[in-house]
């Protein structure tokens, strides 16, 4: 008994206590709330404001629940009482009027918000941004950091305040590739590519994962993510050159066996054209089955 | 080569006989089916069962059994429940919980498959097959044979989910089957196979049912019912059967692109060869967004004959509700892209369909505002109905909110696949409809079996389910901010845990409320000649359903009944217009009782157990057992007799208690008396 109440403690001790985990320490459990970076910050903010406007309806809502159930309840011979009232045209103006109302203000906000925040767009930036291709496996995350030539699993290194801008595909089934600290996520599907763009704005180690189930293996499928300082960030570059193992067909072919729980691995060198390669893998009999299509069609016209 | 041509994929290995769990819930599950037969045979009842039961076309006896299969099916998905949430609450680290994976993973599918189509669907359907034929002033709906085809298709599916437990598995790809993980390369087992036959099978009884009732209520409405004296329920209802009928078909297409990418290696949602994983995403929700109206208008429309009837007042804003849900039905079909904003579709097809979301959000309020205003300046009546309705509303909000937070994109980005997702449609769906059929199930109860419902155990009962619904599912939307994804076996979060242990103890006190409702039936028969009612308008309400006895005669209507206004029969009372009918009685046209449906029921279970295991010459056999039930029937000529009118007479005289033994006798082909 006594060890079921200090596991409900930290209920009431919210916010922020340190805690015992793996690539998530030190923040606060609120991981939606405790952004590290402008999109998830802003995605933040969208909540509260889309939660703070739409408060306008429900709270007057539950009030008159609970008013007019009391207050006209069968014992209560004081309250007026029209059983044949059924129409009130003030009423449905109002009742029809004011949801619309909120509703227009909301599809605002959802219209420049979602433009604002649409994952594919490149963010403004006087740092160039860096490249990572993400490769979504059974059960585990490839990143190819392809300007650098290296590669990792279930382990991806960020400088601060650069853009990230993430490529993302599937070598199985649907993921769904998800940093909660530095905002939303997105699909990752065989033979499609996505892509999703983010920064961290402070250095840390944030929980990285997929949401999207996917098997046997998927509750294992997480990644740490460790945004560095740009110079650490290089330094873990020269180090990742110098220690690292090749990634070459052989060995790709070995991480395409399902795994779970998988520990990150750092390779030093990665053939080039590999996130290509597995994109055409699923897409290439179609690229080719519509290309004889074509090319058949063009034959017709002759 | 000699054994799988008799057995298919079938082998004895099939049988998890070394799983202690399933095969305790296969045995548990055996053991209560022989104990109701072994009863059923003891009390000599099996004759009675068949004539008057199994083979009814009787609109009301059908109602009443798709809701026992929906209770059943619900008592197998709430095990699935509590099994999770027992299981996550203990599952902090790796290899912690007490289901493996692949169990696991079954489990969450197969608990979502049941409660959509196998509790949601045939407990409205079932409430909708005892009182629109009752609200419209029919004597039946216009097809019923069909009406027990519809019927049996739907106990068939729902067999079959239950024998995967004992024979093979179920799909471990979730309740929705995205591809590529419910194709044959990552998901080679029957569980998939289970999964996709039960659904398609169901939904075809679905969409019979839907054309069924859409034909009854257009043409066999009383005369002078004007579509806008159509009684509020009747009208959500005709809303959810085109609903039924435009989303149906899209399933059935659906699965069946992905039978032929199963069985066949065909490469519609298959990588490469122009198929695309996607496009089933996209179908799946095109019939799965109407698909949750479908669940819930029905509930929309009990709530209001709830609301009205417990505030003892006129429905609010009638025409309003009326056209706030046609307006729910048309956007529903425009909505579907938001279950996956994730997929990367761009910010203009992303805002359109976040918007379009929002706009539900309108007549939805509408609704609400109606039944808080219908209660305004009424009498209100604290009876269990009621309270789920009351309960229903200030619940309903929440969700409504949740709802509309995850149709803003940029926030669906960071809240889609957590538990926060989990908790919305939690939220939507529990109080949104179950808590509208609980309602139902109380509200028409006494007209069904001519008492009520012990008040005391249905308080409970209420009580128990609302807040272990709020101790179960508030943990959930805060789990959503702390970034939980749904569907762990495991996590390595200490901090989640606590939350998960409030989630159990909610799913503890809803057992409990479970538990008071099994006790509050129990009770109820055993006080019932207490609580029964003799008027057959117990709450003093204002449709045709309450016009005849509780229970209604077989023929509902000695007389079809004339309808002056909404509210036919609250017009009726105050106009002093008796409204039961008196001598002379008309001979009255009856359909006649058939077992073919029955029989159809059973082929389609042994063609769909078949096609799962791959056992082709049944496959064959079960189909042209099917075609031959159907042309049997088809030449059947003797399939209605007259109801003479002296027997009417005779039934109309002895009341309800009487009613049912006539329609025993009825239906004995030489005690027919031909009109």
């Amino acid at each position: 008994m006594k060890k079921l109440w200090i596991k409900l403690l930290p209920l009431f001790l919210y916010p922020g206590l340190g805690y015992a985990c793996e690539g998530d320490c030190g923040n606060s459990p609120w991981a939606l709330l405790d952004p590290k970076g402008p999109i998830a910050a802003d995605e933040m903010h969208l909540i509260l404001t889309a939660f703070g406007l739409m408060l306008i309806v429900v709270i007057p809502v539950i009030l008159m629940t609970f008013a007019f159930a009391w207050k006209y309840r069968a014992g209560n011979k004081e309250a007026s009482y029209t059983p044949k009232w059924d129409n009130s045209h003030a009423i449905e103006v109002v009742v029809w009027t004011i949801p619309a109302i909120i509703v227009l203000i909301l599809s605002i906000l959802v219209w420049n918000s979602t433009h604002a925040l649409t994952p594919e767009k490149p963010l403004a930036s006087a740092t160039k941004p860096l490249v990572v291709e993400v490769v979504a496996m059974d059960w585990k995350w490839l990143f190819i950091y392809p300007e650098q030539g290296i590669a990792t699993v279930n382990k991806l290194v960020i400088p601060t305040g650069t853009p990230v801008t993430f490529h993302i595909t599937s070598d199985s089934v649907m993921t769904s590739f998800f940093i909660p600290r530095l905002g939303g996520q997105i699909y990752a599907m065989a033979g499609m590519q996505t892509q999703l763009n983010l920064i961290a704005d402070k250095a840390g180690t944030y929980r990285g994962l997929n949401t999207q189930f996917s098997g046997e293996g998927f509750s294992g499928m997480n990644f740490e993510v460790d945004a560095t300082s740009p110079e650490a960030f290089q330094s873990w570059l020269q180090e990742t050159k110098t220690v690292g193992q090749n990634l070459d067909n052989n060995r790709f072919r070995k991480l395409e066996e399902p795994t779970e729980n998988e520990r990150p691995a750092y390779f030093a060198s990665v053939e080039s054209g590999l996130f290509q390669n597995i994109l055409q893998k699923y897409a290439m009999r179609q690229m080719s089955a519509s290309n004889e299509n074509h090319a058949r069609m063009m034959q017709a016209q002759k | 080569m000699f054994e799988s041509a008799l057995f298919g994929k079938l082998t004895l290995s099939a049988i998890p006989y070394t799983n202690p769990i399933i095969m305790s819930a296969v045995g548990g599950a055996a053991l209560i089916g022989l104990l109701i037969i072994g009863w059923i045979t003891q009390q000599g009842q099996w004759g009675y069962l068949w004539r008057e039961w199994l083979t009814s076309v009787d609109h009301k006896r059908i109602g009443v059994m798709y809701i026992i299969l929906a209770v059943v099916m619900m008592l197998r998905g709430f095990s699935d429940a509590i099994m999770m949430r027992i299981h996550q609450a203990y599952a902090e680290g790796l290899g912690q919980g007490f289901l493996p994976p692949e169990h696991y993973n079954q489990i969450f599918s197969a608990h979502g498959t049941i409660m959509i189509i196998f509790v949601a669907m045939p407990f409205f359907i079932g409430l909708m097959n005892y009182v629109v034929p009752l609200q419209i002033g029919a004597r039946d709906v216009a097809y019923p044979f069909l009406n027990s085809v519809s019927f049996w298709l739907t106990a068939a599916s729902a067999g079959l989910v239950m024998v995967s437990l004992a024979v093979g598995d179920f799909s471990q790809a979730g309740w929705s089957g995205y591809p590529p993980l419910s194709e044959m390369q990552y998901s080679p087992g029957s569980g998939v196979d289970y999964w996709m036959w039960s659904l398609q099978l169901g939904g075809i009884g679905t969409l019979l049912t839907g054309i069924n009732f859409f034909v009854t209520i257009i043409k066999m409405r009383a005369p002078g019912m004007s579509y806008m004296k159509i009684p509020v329920f009747t009208w959500t209802i005709l809303v959810t059967t085109v609903l039924i009928m435009l989303s149906f078909p899209v399933l059935t297409v659906t699965l069946f692109l992905l039978t032929l990418d199963r069985y066949l290696d065909m490469h519609f949602f298959t990588g490469g060869m122009g198929g695309n994983q996607m496009m089933f995403t996209n179908l799946f929700w095109v019939w799965g967004h109407p698909e949750v109206y479908i669940v819930i208008l029905p509930a929309f429309g009990i709530y209001s004959e709830v609301v009205s009837t417990f505030s003892q007042k006129r429905l609010f804003g009638y025409a309003s509700m009326v056209y706030a849900s046609i307006a729910i039905a048309f956007l529903s079909f425009i909505v579907w892209l938001h279950h996956f904003f994730t997929m990367g579709a761009g910010a203009d097809v992303n805002a359109f369909f976040g918007i379009a979301t929002m706009i539900i959000a309108v007549p939805t309020g509408v609704k609400i505002f109606n039944w808080l205003f219908t209660m305004y300046r009424g009498r209100i009546q604290f009876t269990t109905p009621m309270l789920w309705s009351i309960g229903f509303i200030i619940t309903f909000s929440i969700g409504g909110m949740t709802g509309v937070l995850l149709s803003v994109p940029g926030a669906d980005f960071v809240l889609h696949n957590t538990e926060f997702l989990v908790a919305h449609f939690h939220n939507m769906l529990i109080p949104g409809a179950l808590f509208g059929y609980f309602a139902g199930y109380s509200f028409w109860f006494p007209k069904m079996f001519g008492f009520r419902l012990d008040e005391k155990w249905g308080r409970r009962a209420f009580w128990s389910w609302l807040g272990g619904f709020y101790l179960a599912f508030m943990p959930l939307y805060a789990l959503g901010f702390m970034g939980m994804p749904r569907r762990l076996v495991h996590y390595d979060n200490p901090i989640w845990q606590p939350y998960l242990l409030i989630a159990l103890a909610g799913t503890v006190l809803i057992s409990y409320g479970i538990f008071c409702q099994v006790a509050q039936l129990y009770v109820s028969i055993k006080n019932r000649a207490a609580l029964r009612d003799t008027t057959g308008d117990i709450w003093n309400s204002h449709s045709l359903e309450w016009s005849v006895t509780s229970p209604p005669p077989f023929y509902n209507f000695a007389k079809v009944p004339y309808v002056e206004s909404l509210d036919a029969l609250s017009y009726k009372k105050e106009h002093g217009i008796p409204f039961r009918a008196e001598a002379p009685y008309s001979p009255i046209h009856m359909p006649r009782n058939s077992g073919v449906g029955v029989a159809i029921g059973a082929f389609t279970f042994v063609f769909g157990f078949a096609i799962v295991w791959h056992i082709w010459w049944l496959v064959i056999a079960s189909t042209l057992a099917i075609l031959v039930a159907l042309v049997m029937r088809s030449n059947d000529e003797d399939v209605d007799y007259m109801l003479s009118a002296e027997e009417v007479a005779r039934i109309e005289k002895n009341g309800a208690q009487a009613s049912a033994s006539a329609a025993s006798g009825l239906s004995h082909h030489d005690m027919i008396t031909q009109g």
